[in-house]
Protein backbone atom coordinates (compact mmCIF):
# COMPACT_ATOMS: atom_id res chain seq x y z
CA UNK A 1 0.00 0.00 0.00
CA UNK A 2 1.64 3.21 -0.73
CA UNK A 3 0.97 6.23 1.35
CA UNK A 4 -2.22 7.55 -0.17
CA UNK A 5 -3.82 4.08 0.50
CA UNK A 6 -2.81 4.58 3.98
CA UNK A 7 -3.75 7.59 4.70
CA UNK A 8 -6.90 7.06 3.43
CA UNK A 9 -7.94 4.06 6.10
CA UNK A 10 -6.32 6.10 8.71
CA UNK A 11 -8.04 9.62 7.99
CA UNK A 12 -11.17 8.74 5.87
CA UNK A 13 -13.80 11.28 4.74
CA UNK A 14 -17.78 10.85 4.95
CA UNK A 15 -20.10 11.72 2.47
CA UNK A 16 -23.93 11.96 3.65
CA UNK A 17 -27.01 12.08 1.37
CA UNK A 18 -30.47 11.86 2.33
CA UNK A 19 -32.64 9.55 0.26
CA UNK A 20 -36.11 10.12 1.49
CA UNK A 21 -35.66 9.51 5.29
CA UNK A 22 -37.21 11.38 7.98
CA UNK A 23 -34.55 13.10 8.99
CA UNK A 24 -33.92 11.42 12.32
CA UNK A 25 -30.75 9.53 11.08
CA UNK A 26 -29.05 12.69 9.56
CA UNK A 27 -29.06 14.40 12.78
CA UNK A 28 -27.78 11.58 14.67
CA UNK A 29 -25.00 11.13 11.74
CA UNK A 30 -24.92 14.96 12.59
CA UNK A 31 -24.69 14.23 15.64
CA UNK A 32 -21.59 12.13 15.84
CA UNK A 33 -19.81 15.00 14.22
CA UNK A 34 -20.34 17.04 17.69
CA UNK A 35 -18.69 17.10 20.59
CA UNK A 36 -20.02 14.92 22.76
CA UNK A 37 -19.43 11.45 20.29
CA UNK A 38 -16.63 13.04 17.81
CA UNK A 39 -16.01 10.90 15.14
CA UNK A 40 -13.28 12.94 14.18
CA UNK A 41 -11.40 11.24 16.97
CA UNK A 42 -11.45 8.79 14.05
CA UNK A 43 -9.94 11.11 11.48
CA UNK A 44 -13.40 11.28 10.37
CA UNK A 45 -14.52 14.43 8.34
CA UNK A 46 -17.53 15.85 6.57
CA UNK A 47 -17.06 16.49 3.38
CA UNK A 48 -20.18 18.01 0.65
CA UNK A 49 -17.55 16.95 -2.52
CA UNK A 50 -18.37 13.41 -3.39
CA UNK A 51 -14.84 13.72 -5.18
CA UNK A 52 -13.05 13.58 -1.72
CA UNK A 53 -15.06 11.20 0.05
CA UNK A 54 -14.37 7.48 0.43
CA UNK A 55 -17.31 6.70 2.42
CA UNK A 56 -21.18 7.01 1.59
CA UNK A 57 -23.66 7.62 4.57
CA UNK A 58 -26.96 6.95 3.12
CA UNK A 59 -29.56 7.53 4.98
CA UNK A 60 -33.50 6.46 3.82
CA UNK A 61 -35.39 4.11 1.48
CA UNK A 62 -34.60 6.13 -1.69
CA UNK A 63 -37.46 7.30 -3.39
CA UNK A 64 -37.84 7.50 -7.57
CA UNK A 65 -36.34 10.65 -8.10
CA UNK A 66 -33.11 10.65 -5.37
CA UNK A 67 -32.45 7.03 -7.18
CA UNK A 68 -30.78 9.21 -10.03
CA UNK A 69 -28.99 11.77 -7.75
CA UNK A 70 -27.36 8.89 -5.72
CA UNK A 71 -26.26 7.04 -8.25
CA UNK A 72 -24.69 9.59 -9.29
CA UNK A 73 -22.70 10.59 -6.31
CA UNK A 74 -21.50 7.31 -6.41
CA UNK A 75 -20.52 7.08 -9.59
CA UNK A 76 -18.31 10.42 -8.37
CA UNK A 77 -16.37 9.05 -5.63
CA UNK A 78 -13.28 7.46 -6.40
CA UNK A 79 -12.32 3.87 -6.14
CA UNK A 80 -12.08 1.92 -3.44
CA UNK A 81 -15.14 3.53 -1.87
CA UNK A 82 -17.79 2.19 1.05
CA UNK A 83 -21.52 2.39 1.20
CA UNK A 84 -22.64 2.40 4.50
CA UNK A 85 -26.87 2.31 4.66
CA UNK A 86 -27.79 4.09 8.07
CA UNK A 87 -30.92 3.28 9.81
CA UNK A 88 -33.65 0.71 8.82
CA UNK A 89 -35.26 2.37 5.91
CA UNK A 90 -31.73 2.42 4.26
CA UNK A 91 -31.35 -1.53 4.87
CA UNK A 92 -35.15 -2.28 3.86
CA UNK A 93 -37.33 0.31 3.48
CA UNK A 94 -38.42 0.06 6.85
CA UNK A 95 -42.05 1.83 8.56
CA UNK A 96 -42.14 3.23 4.63
CA UNK A 97 -41.97 -0.22 3.22
CA UNK A 98 -45.32 -0.14 1.91
CA UNK A 99 -45.48 3.64 0.32
CA UNK A 100 -45.44 3.58 -3.39
CA UNK A 101 -42.80 5.91 -3.83
CA UNK A 102 -40.08 4.28 -2.25
CA UNK A 103 -38.08 1.74 -4.04
CA UNK A 104 -36.99 -0.11 -0.62
CA UNK A 105 -33.82 -0.22 0.45
CA UNK A 106 -30.46 1.84 -0.63
CA UNK A 107 -29.15 -1.81 -1.85
CA UNK A 108 -31.76 -1.67 -5.24
CA UNK A 109 -29.71 1.25 -6.12
CA UNK A 110 -26.28 0.67 -5.25
CA UNK A 111 -23.93 -1.99 -3.81
CA UNK A 112 -24.24 -1.44 -0.12
CA UNK A 113 -21.24 -2.60 2.22
CA UNK A 114 -22.05 -2.48 5.77
CA UNK A 115 -26.16 -2.15 7.16
CA UNK A 116 -26.16 0.11 10.40
CA UNK A 117 -29.50 -1.00 11.72
CA UNK A 118 -32.08 1.28 13.99
CA UNK A 119 -35.08 3.97 13.80
CA UNK A 120 -33.48 6.44 14.21
CA UNK A 121 -29.89 4.72 14.19
CA UNK A 122 -27.89 5.78 17.42
CA UNK A 123 -24.89 7.72 16.43
CA UNK A 124 -22.75 4.67 18.44
CA UNK A 125 -24.17 2.66 15.56
CA UNK A 126 -23.53 4.89 12.74
CA UNK A 127 -19.80 5.65 14.18
CA UNK A 128 -19.50 1.39 14.47
CA UNK A 129 -20.55 1.08 11.39
CA UNK A 130 -18.18 3.48 9.52
CA UNK A 131 -15.38 1.45 11.32
CA UNK A 132 -16.18 -1.73 10.09
CA UNK A 133 -16.44 -0.02 6.53
CA UNK A 134 -12.78 0.55 6.74
CA UNK A 135 -12.25 -2.73 7.32
CA UNK A 136 -14.17 -3.45 3.80
CA UNK A 137 -11.94 -0.21 2.23
CA UNK A 138 -8.59 -1.79 3.37
CA UNK A 139 -9.80 -5.01 1.85
CA UNK A 140 -10.64 -2.73 -1.14
CA UNK A 141 -7.47 -1.11 -1.04
CA UNK A 142 -5.14 -4.63 -0.63
CA UNK A 143 -7.44 -6.17 -3.70
CA UNK A 144 -7.21 -2.98 -6.13
CA UNK A 145 -3.24 -3.25 -5.00
CA UNK A 146 -2.86 -6.86 -5.95
CA UNK A 147 -4.70 -6.25 -9.15
CA UNK A 148 -2.29 -3.38 -9.70
CA UNK A 149 0.79 -5.56 -9.20
CA UNK A 150 -0.54 -8.46 -11.73
CA UNK B 1 -24.31 40.86 -17.45
CA UNK B 2 -25.42 37.76 -18.96
CA UNK B 3 -27.56 35.24 -16.53
CA UNK B 4 -26.45 32.26 -14.98
CA UNK B 5 -28.66 29.56 -13.40
CA UNK B 6 -27.02 27.27 -10.63
CA UNK B 7 -28.66 24.38 -8.77
CA UNK B 8 -28.68 24.67 -4.95
CA UNK B 9 -28.74 21.52 -4.17
CA UNK B 10 -30.09 18.84 -3.97
CA UNK B 11 -26.79 17.76 -2.39
CA UNK B 12 -25.44 20.42 -0.62
CA UNK B 13 -22.99 20.63 2.46
CA UNK B 14 -25.29 23.34 4.11
CA UNK B 15 -28.68 21.37 3.96
CA UNK B 16 -28.90 18.02 6.19
CA UNK B 17 -31.67 17.50 3.12
CA UNK B 18 -32.04 17.50 -0.94
CA UNK B 19 -34.07 20.64 -1.49
CA UNK B 20 -33.34 22.13 -5.21
CA UNK B 21 -33.46 25.52 -5.49
CA UNK B 22 -32.54 26.52 -9.09
CA UNK B 23 -30.87 30.27 -8.82
CA UNK B 24 -30.49 32.75 -11.50
CA UNK B 25 -27.72 34.56 -10.36
CA UNK B 26 -26.56 37.98 -12.28
CA UNK B 27 -22.97 38.75 -11.53
CA UNK B 28 -23.58 38.15 -7.55
CA UNK B 29 -26.87 38.73 -7.19
CA UNK B 30 -30.26 36.10 -6.82
CA UNK B 31 -32.33 37.18 -9.74
CA UNK B 32 -34.69 34.58 -9.47
CA UNK B 33 -35.77 31.11 -7.77
CA UNK B 34 -37.19 28.21 -9.11
CA UNK B 35 -37.59 25.81 -6.32
CA UNK B 36 -37.72 21.63 -7.19
CA UNK B 37 -39.21 19.18 -4.46
CA UNK B 38 -40.05 15.63 -4.43
CA UNK B 39 -36.58 14.49 -3.48
CA UNK B 40 -38.38 12.71 -0.21
CA UNK B 41 -41.25 12.10 -1.31
CA UNK B 42 -42.54 8.95 0.28
CA UNK B 43 -45.83 8.85 -0.10
CA UNK B 44 -46.98 8.72 3.22
CA UNK B 45 -50.43 10.04 3.12
CA UNK B 46 -51.63 6.67 0.77
CA UNK B 47 -49.66 4.42 3.87
CA UNK B 48 -51.63 5.73 6.06
CA UNK B 49 -54.90 4.50 4.64
CA UNK B 50 -53.14 1.02 4.17
CA UNK B 51 -52.32 0.55 7.89
CA UNK B 52 -54.07 0.09 10.66
CA UNK B 53 -55.33 3.61 12.51
CA UNK B 54 -53.61 2.66 16.10
CA UNK B 55 -50.40 1.69 13.89
CA UNK B 56 -50.18 4.98 12.03
CA UNK B 57 -49.38 6.30 14.75
CA UNK B 58 -45.82 5.02 14.63
CA UNK B 59 -45.46 6.15 10.86
CA UNK B 60 -46.66 9.42 11.43
CA UNK B 61 -43.99 9.90 14.06
CA UNK B 62 -41.46 9.44 10.99
CA UNK B 63 -42.96 12.15 8.91
CA UNK B 64 -39.75 14.06 10.40
CA UNK B 65 -37.17 12.84 12.90
CA UNK B 66 -37.13 16.50 14.41
CA UNK B 67 -40.90 17.19 15.40
CA UNK B 68 -42.02 13.49 15.50
CA UNK B 69 -43.33 13.86 19.17
CA UNK B 70 -45.82 16.93 17.71
CA UNK B 71 -46.68 15.13 14.57
CA UNK B 72 -47.92 12.41 16.91
CA UNK B 73 -49.42 14.15 19.02
CA UNK B 74 -51.78 16.41 16.68
CA UNK B 75 -52.55 12.87 14.59
CA UNK B 76 -53.84 11.36 18.33
CA UNK B 77 -55.15 14.80 19.28
CA UNK B 78 -57.71 13.91 15.64
CA UNK B 79 -58.47 10.53 16.40
CA UNK B 80 -59.58 11.54 19.73
CA UNK B 81 -61.70 14.29 18.53
CA UNK B 82 -63.61 12.08 16.15
CA UNK B 83 -63.87 9.13 18.42
CA UNK B 84 -64.92 11.52 21.45
CA UNK B 85 -62.35 10.32 23.83
CA UNK B 86 -61.46 12.92 26.79
CA UNK B 87 -57.96 12.63 27.73
CA UNK B 88 -56.86 12.72 31.17
CA UNK B 89 -55.38 16.02 32.71
CA UNK B 90 -52.14 14.64 33.29
CA UNK B 91 -51.83 13.47 29.90
CA UNK B 92 -52.14 17.27 28.46
CA UNK B 93 -49.59 18.30 30.67
CA UNK B 94 -46.98 15.67 29.67
CA UNK B 95 -47.83 16.66 26.23
CA UNK B 96 -47.50 19.74 26.82
CA UNK B 97 -43.92 18.47 28.52
CA UNK B 98 -42.85 16.46 25.60
CA UNK B 99 -43.74 19.17 23.00
CA UNK B 100 -41.72 21.79 24.58
CA UNK B 101 -39.09 19.21 25.08
CA UNK B 102 -39.05 19.01 21.41
CA UNK B 103 -38.76 21.96 20.74
CA UNK B 104 -35.61 23.03 22.81
CA UNK B 105 -34.49 20.46 20.77
CA UNK B 106 -35.37 21.41 17.40
CA UNK B 107 -34.43 25.18 18.06
CA UNK B 108 -31.13 24.31 19.59
CA UNK B 109 -30.33 22.27 16.57
CA UNK B 110 -31.49 24.73 14.30
CA UNK B 111 -29.15 27.66 15.66
CA UNK B 112 -26.23 25.33 15.72
CA UNK B 113 -27.04 24.91 11.94
CA UNK B 114 -27.22 28.72 11.35
CA UNK B 115 -24.40 28.87 12.57
CA UNK B 116 -22.13 26.27 10.42
CA UNK B 117 -24.21 27.94 7.67
CA UNK B 118 -22.37 31.20 7.67
CA UNK B 119 -19.17 29.52 8.88
CA UNK B 120 -19.10 29.77 12.93
CA UNK B 121 -18.31 26.06 13.74
CA UNK B 122 -17.07 26.11 17.19
CA UNK B 123 -20.99 28.00 17.71
CA UNK B 124 -22.24 25.27 15.93
CA UNK B 125 -20.73 22.70 18.14
CA UNK B 126 -21.06 24.38 21.33
CA UNK B 127 -25.05 24.71 20.53
CA UNK B 128 -24.80 20.86 19.73
CA UNK B 129 -23.19 19.59 23.20
CA UNK B 130 -25.96 21.68 24.81
CA UNK B 131 -28.07 20.00 22.18
CA UNK B 132 -27.48 16.62 23.47
CA UNK B 133 -28.51 17.20 26.81
CA UNK B 134 -32.10 17.33 25.82
CA UNK B 135 -31.21 14.60 23.84
CA UNK B 136 -30.32 12.85 27.28
CA UNK B 137 -33.63 13.78 28.77
CA UNK B 138 -35.31 12.63 25.53
CA UNK B 139 -33.57 9.26 25.48
CA UNK B 140 -34.49 8.98 29.31
CA UNK B 141 -38.44 9.84 28.94
CA UNK B 142 -39.56 8.75 25.64
CA UNK B 143 -37.05 5.81 25.27
CA UNK B 144 -35.66 7.03 22.24
CA UNK B 145 -32.89 9.65 21.10
CA UNK B 146 -34.67 11.61 18.82
CA UNK B 147 -38.16 9.97 17.69
CA UNK B 148 -40.01 9.97 21.21
CA UNK B 149 -43.04 7.72 20.81
CA UNK B 150 -44.41 8.96 23.52
CA UNK B 151 -47.81 10.03 22.68
CA UNK B 152 -50.72 7.29 21.80
CA UNK B 153 -54.38 7.43 20.99
CA UNK B 154 -55.93 8.20 24.51
CA UNK B 155 -53.12 9.71 26.28
CA UNK B 156 -49.51 9.89 26.68
CA UNK B 157 -47.96 5.79 26.83
CA UNK B 158 -44.71 7.18 28.74
CA UNK B 159 -45.42 8.44 32.66
CA UNK B 160 -42.90 10.52 34.43
CA UNK B 161 -41.60 9.62 37.74
CA UNK B 162 -40.55 11.94 40.77
CA UNK B 163 -36.99 10.38 40.54
CA UNK B 164 -37.29 11.56 36.74
CA UNK B 165 -38.66 14.85 37.33
CA UNK B 166 -36.15 16.08 39.87
CA UNK B 167 -33.02 15.06 36.85
CA UNK B 168 -35.55 16.93 34.13
CA UNK B 169 -35.76 20.08 36.47
CA UNK B 170 -32.57 20.05 37.23
CA UNK B 171 -30.85 19.07 33.84
CA UNK B 172 -33.03 22.03 32.69
CA UNK B 173 -31.97 24.60 34.27
CA UNK B 174 -28.15 23.69 33.99
CA UNK B 175 -29.02 23.97 29.99
CA UNK B 176 -30.60 27.04 30.79
CA UNK B 177 -27.43 28.08 32.84
CA UNK B 178 -25.55 26.91 29.82
CA UNK B 179 -27.43 28.69 26.93
CA UNK B 180 -26.78 32.02 29.29
CA UNK B 181 -22.99 31.99 28.21
CA UNK B 182 -23.98 30.83 24.44
CA UNK B 183 -27.12 33.20 23.44
CA UNK B 184 -25.09 36.79 23.79
CA UNK B 185 -22.97 35.54 20.71
CA UNK B 186 -26.17 34.60 18.42
CA UNK B 187 -27.93 38.09 19.83
CA UNK B 188 -24.47 40.33 19.76
CA UNK B 189 -21.75 39.19 18.19
CA UNK B 190 -20.38 41.04 15.66
CA UNK B 191 -19.41 38.70 12.66
CA UNK B 192 -23.09 36.99 13.16
CA UNK B 193 -25.44 40.41 12.70
CA UNK B 194 -22.60 41.44 9.95
CA UNK B 195 -23.94 37.76 7.99
CA UNK B 196 -27.50 37.91 9.31
CA UNK B 197 -28.72 41.47 10.09
CA UNK B 198 -31.30 43.07 6.80
CA UNK B 199 -30.83 39.87 5.08
CA UNK B 200 -33.84 37.85 3.39
CA UNK B 201 -35.65 40.50 4.87
CA UNK B 202 -39.64 39.82 4.67
CA UNK B 203 -41.64 42.30 5.89
CA UNK B 204 -45.08 41.77 7.89
CA UNK B 205 -47.48 42.30 4.89
CA UNK B 206 -45.98 39.86 2.61
CA UNK B 207 -45.60 37.59 5.76
CA UNK B 208 -49.19 37.45 6.16
CA UNK B 209 -49.98 37.20 2.05
CA UNK B 210 -47.93 34.31 1.59
CA UNK B 211 -49.00 32.44 4.60
CA UNK B 212 -45.96 32.11 6.80
CA UNK B 213 -46.07 30.70 9.52
CA UNK B 214 -44.38 30.34 13.38
CA UNK B 215 -41.23 31.79 13.96
CA UNK B 216 -40.83 33.63 10.61
CA UNK B 217 -44.50 35.03 10.97
CA UNK B 218 -43.47 36.57 14.42
CA UNK B 219 -39.99 37.73 13.18
CA UNK B 220 -42.02 39.97 10.87
CA UNK B 221 -43.93 41.23 13.71
CA UNK B 222 -47.04 39.18 13.71
CA UNK B 223 -48.34 37.86 17.10
CA UNK B 224 -49.75 34.90 16.06
CA UNK B 225 -49.06 31.21 18.07
CA UNK B 226 -51.33 28.54 18.09
CA UNK B 227 -50.22 28.13 21.47
CA UNK B 228 -52.52 30.90 22.28
CA UNK B 229 -55.52 28.82 21.08
CA UNK B 230 -54.92 26.55 24.41
CA UNK B 231 -54.74 23.34 23.03
CA UNK B 232 -54.12 20.50 25.56
CA UNK B 233 -52.86 22.57 28.94
CA UNK B 234 -51.87 25.59 27.08
CA UNK B 235 -54.64 27.14 28.20
CA UNK B 236 -53.92 26.80 31.63
CA UNK B 237 -49.97 28.29 31.38
CA UNK B 238 -48.86 31.77 31.12
CA UNK B 239 -47.93 31.96 27.70
CA UNK B 240 -46.83 35.14 25.44
CA UNK B 241 -45.93 34.98 21.72
CA UNK B 242 -42.62 36.03 21.41
CA UNK B 243 -42.53 38.65 18.64
CA UNK B 244 -39.80 40.51 16.29
CA UNK B 245 -40.22 43.83 14.01
CA UNK B 246 -37.24 43.19 11.64
CA UNK B 247 -38.57 40.47 9.64
CA UNK B 248 -34.67 39.48 8.40
CA UNK B 249 -32.63 36.49 9.24
CA UNK B 250 -31.32 38.21 12.38
CA UNK B 251 -34.71 38.55 13.85
CA UNK B 252 -35.96 34.87 12.87
CA UNK B 253 -32.84 33.55 14.99
CA UNK B 254 -33.68 35.50 17.62
CA UNK B 255 -37.11 35.07 17.82
CA UNK B 256 -35.65 30.89 18.21
CA UNK B 257 -33.04 31.73 20.34
CA UNK B 258 -35.45 33.57 22.71
CA UNK B 259 -38.62 31.05 22.39
CA UNK B 260 -35.52 28.07 23.81
CA UNK B 261 -36.04 30.64 27.28
CA UNK B 262 -39.61 30.22 26.89
CA UNK B 263 -40.15 26.00 26.15
CA UNK B 264 -37.71 25.81 28.72
CA UNK B 265 -39.99 27.94 31.56
CA UNK B 266 -42.93 26.15 30.02
CA UNK B 267 -42.02 22.91 30.33
CA UNK B 268 -40.47 23.47 33.76
CA UNK B 269 -44.06 25.05 34.51
CA UNK B 270 -45.74 21.92 33.22
CA UNK B 271 -44.09 19.63 35.50
CA UNK B 272 -44.22 21.85 38.34
CA UNK B 273 -48.31 21.75 37.95
CA UNK B 274 -48.24 17.89 36.67
CA UNK B 275 -52.16 16.96 37.97
CA UNK B 276 -52.05 13.25 39.48
CA UNK B 277 -54.25 10.46 37.97
CA UNK B 278 -53.80 7.98 35.19
CA UNK B 279 -51.77 9.22 32.34
CA UNK B 280 -53.96 7.04 29.78
CA UNK B 281 -57.53 5.84 28.67
CA UNK B 282 -58.74 2.92 26.82
CA UNK B 283 -60.18 3.75 23.88
CA UNK B 284 -62.49 1.40 21.85
CA UNK B 285 -63.88 1.33 18.21
CA UNK B 286 -63.08 2.67 15.58
CA UNK B 287 -63.28 6.38 13.85
CA UNK B 288 -66.21 7.46 12.42
CA UNK B 289 -66.41 11.10 11.20
CA UNK B 290 -64.03 13.93 10.04
CA UNK B 291 -61.75 16.66 11.57
CA UNK B 292 -58.79 18.81 11.10
CA UNK B 293 -56.62 19.59 14.23
CA UNK B 294 -53.59 22.41 14.42
CA UNK B 295 -50.58 22.37 16.46
CA UNK B 296 -48.02 24.94 16.98
CA UNK B 297 -44.50 23.26 16.04
CA UNK B 298 -41.36 24.20 16.65
CA UNK B 299 -40.96 25.46 12.92
CA UNK B 300 -45.00 26.81 12.90
CA UNK B 301 -48.45 25.59 12.61
CA UNK B 302 -48.83 22.19 11.53
CA UNK B 303 -52.46 21.22 10.23
CA UNK B 304 -53.39 17.42 10.23
CA UNK B 305 -57.07 16.48 8.13
CA UNK B 306 -57.84 12.91 9.40
CA UNK B 307 -61.69 11.00 8.19
CA UNK B 308 -62.17 7.89 9.03
CA UNK B 309 -65.48 5.81 7.88
CA UNK B 310 -66.09 2.97 11.11
CA UNK B 311 -63.40 0.71 9.58
CA UNK B 312 -59.79 0.04 11.16
CA UNK B 313 -58.54 1.93 7.87
CA UNK B 314 -58.87 5.38 7.37
CA UNK B 315 -60.48 6.94 4.27
CA UNK B 316 -57.90 10.14 4.23
CA UNK B 317 -55.14 11.39 5.74
CA UNK B 318 -53.58 14.37 5.15
CA UNK B 319 -50.86 16.93 6.73
CA UNK B 320 -49.80 20.23 5.96
CA UNK B 321 -46.86 21.34 7.19
CA UNK B 322 -44.56 24.41 8.31
CA UNK B 323 -42.33 24.17 5.89
CA UNK B 324 -44.82 24.20 2.86
CA UNK B 325 -46.04 27.32 4.24
CA UNK B 326 -42.56 28.85 3.72
CA UNK B 327 -41.41 28.12 0.30
CA UNK B 328 -43.21 30.82 -0.82
CA UNK B 329 -41.87 32.88 1.73
CA UNK B 330 -38.42 31.57 0.63
CA UNK B 331 -39.06 32.81 -3.28
CA UNK B 332 -39.52 35.93 -1.82
CA UNK B 333 -36.41 36.47 0.44
CA UNK B 334 -33.61 35.65 -1.64
CA UNK B 335 -34.27 37.78 -5.02
CA UNK B 336 -31.58 40.56 -4.16
CA UNK B 337 -29.86 38.95 -1.77
CA UNK B 338 -25.73 37.55 -2.74
CA UNK B 339 -25.02 34.34 -3.26
CA UNK B 340 -22.84 33.98 -0.62
CA UNK B 341 -25.88 34.57 2.14
CA UNK B 342 -28.24 32.27 -0.25
CA UNK B 343 -27.54 29.31 2.50
CA UNK B 344 -28.40 31.17 5.54
CA UNK B 345 -31.57 32.59 3.99
CA UNK B 346 -33.01 29.10 2.86
CA UNK B 347 -31.42 27.93 7.04
CA UNK B 348 -33.49 30.97 8.17
CA UNK B 349 -36.94 29.50 7.35
CA UNK B 350 -35.78 26.45 9.51
CA UNK B 351 -35.84 24.10 6.22
CA UNK B 352 -37.53 21.00 7.56
CA UNK B 353 -37.62 18.76 3.83
CA UNK B 354 -39.02 15.48 4.95
CA UNK B 355 -42.20 17.74 6.81
CA UNK B 356 -42.89 19.30 3.47
CA UNK B 357 -42.70 16.44 1.02
CA UNK B 358 -43.50 13.45 3.35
Amino acid sequence: MGIIQKSQLKSPWVLHYDCSSCNGCDIEILASLTPVYDIERFGIINTGNPKHADVLLVTGGVNRRNARVLKNLYNQMPEPKVVVAVGSCACTGGVFYNCYNILGGVDKVIPVDVYVPGCAARPEAIIDGVVLGLQKLKEKTQMKSEEVAK
Amino acid sequence: MAKIVTPFGPQHPVLPEPLQLNITYEDEKVVSVAPAIGYIHRGLEKAGELNDFPQNVFLVERVCGICSFMHGMTYCEAIEDIMGVEIPPRAKYLRVFYSELSRIHSHLLWLGLLADAFGFESLFMKYWAIRERIVDLMEMTGGHRIILSASCIGGVRRDLTDEQISIIEKTLLEVKNELDHVTPVILKDYTVKKRTVGIGVLSKEEALTLGAVGPVLRASGVAQDLRQTGYEAYGELGFEPIVETDGDSYARAVVRAREVYQAIELALEALHHLPEGEAQVKVKGNPNGETIQRVEQPRGEVLWYVKGNGTKNLVRMRVRTPTYAHIPALLKMLPGCEMADVPVVTLSIDPCISCTER
